[in-house]
């Protein structure tokens, strides 16, 4: 699978990301400037994490009119897989890629520690062969997901919410949603399941030494798995 | 020239932290009179052009693409004449 990792001034992720893809990929990741466009032969566009543009009027807000969120609004239209993490997921819904918004922490706080988070669509195209509960690293201070009443419904009832923050066990509650989020959603993706967005970084999730290697399982799965959708 | 002065809330089913640790702050400092706060963005435009409806037309167009995310954010626009006042 061939992939691209997108470059925003002020994103701070994407050699980490660009490690753990080569890690597991069969072919090696491409960092694309933001003012590239995305090569036609791509399969998946990584937006990694960051502080796009000093996460200047709002986290993500500027980034979605950098050149390059043309053609990955155009690559994401023609069902191309697009992740964005952290960072990237608050450029995604800015973009409206992905439906809901970001807002800062309920505590205000920065938040960087480890969390669990149980995959609610275990059978995406982003989750193929994961465990039920993963242990992902979150670090962000605008990661509070929110959408309205009806667009929550539509979410739950297409399955389109693919990570919840959980505690050890798989248990969602107050204690175990760290930033507030409504239904403690972690990441969803769109209608069609082409495109995902996530808080937590699986890309620091590479080895059992550091903490967790389940976002190796995660990569893996993702890179390495054929590009037939199911949902 | 037109002036115009664009403010940017959050909605109010949108829970605000920062305006409730505001509220909190203003409490514990002797004001106990004040119930809710709400923090939000102020945005000072000047603008080429005489005319104000057009000038609003653009300054709505701003607010949907760029300046308030309609999602979470509403925001009100006020237009401010030469002699200063705000309409």
């Amino acid at each position: 699978m061939k992939t691209a990792v997108v470059l925003f001034p002020g994103s701070n992720c994407e050699q980490d990301t660009v490690k753990a893809i080569n890690a597991v990929g069969s072919s090696p990741a491409t960092v694309l400037w933001h003012k590239d466009r995305v090569p036609v032969e791509t399969d998946l566009v990584v937006l990694p994490g960051g502080f796009s543009y000093g996460d200047y009027l709002r986290a993500g807000a500027i980034a979605r009119f950098s050149p390059i969120m043309q053609s990955v609004v155009d690559f994401a239209n023609a069902g191309g897989l697009v992740i964005g993490i952290c960072n990237g997921f608050q450029v995604l819904v800015e973009a409206r890629l992905l439906p809901g918004a970001l807002l800062r922490n309920e505590g205000l706080h920065f938040i960087c520690k480890w969390v669990h988070l149980r995959v609610e669509r275990s059978h995406s195209i982003f989750t193929r062969s994961e465990k039920s509960v993963v242990r992902i690293p979150i670090a962000h201070g605008q990661g509070r997901y929110f959408i309205d009443d009806d667009g929550l419904k539509s979410l739950e009832g297409c399955g389109q919410v693919v990570f919840r923050y959980c505690d050890e066990e798989g248990c969602t509650s107050v204690e175990s949603n760290p930033n507030g989020s409504i239904g403690s959603i972690a990441g969803v993706c769109n209608e069609a399941g082409n495109v995902l967005g996530m808080m937590p970084h699986p890309e620091r999730a590479m080895s059992e030494d550091l903490g967790s290697a389940d976002g190796r399982t995660f990569w893996k799965s993702l890179l390495n798995g054929t590009l037939t959708q199911s949902h | 020239m037109i002036r115009a002065r664009v403010n940017v809330l959050l909605k109010e089913d949108v829970m605000d932290p920062q305006g409730k640790a505001v509220g909190e702050a203003l409490n514990s400092l002797g004001h106990h009179e004040v119930r809710n706060v709400r923090v939000g963005r102020c945005f000072d435009l000047n603008l080429t052009g005489e005319d104000p409806a057009a000038a609003r037309v653009a300054i709505v167009e701003m607010c949907e693409q760029l300046l308030a995310n309609t999602v979470i954010e509403k925001y009100d626009i006020h237009l401010v004449s030469a002699a200063g006042g705000m309409s």
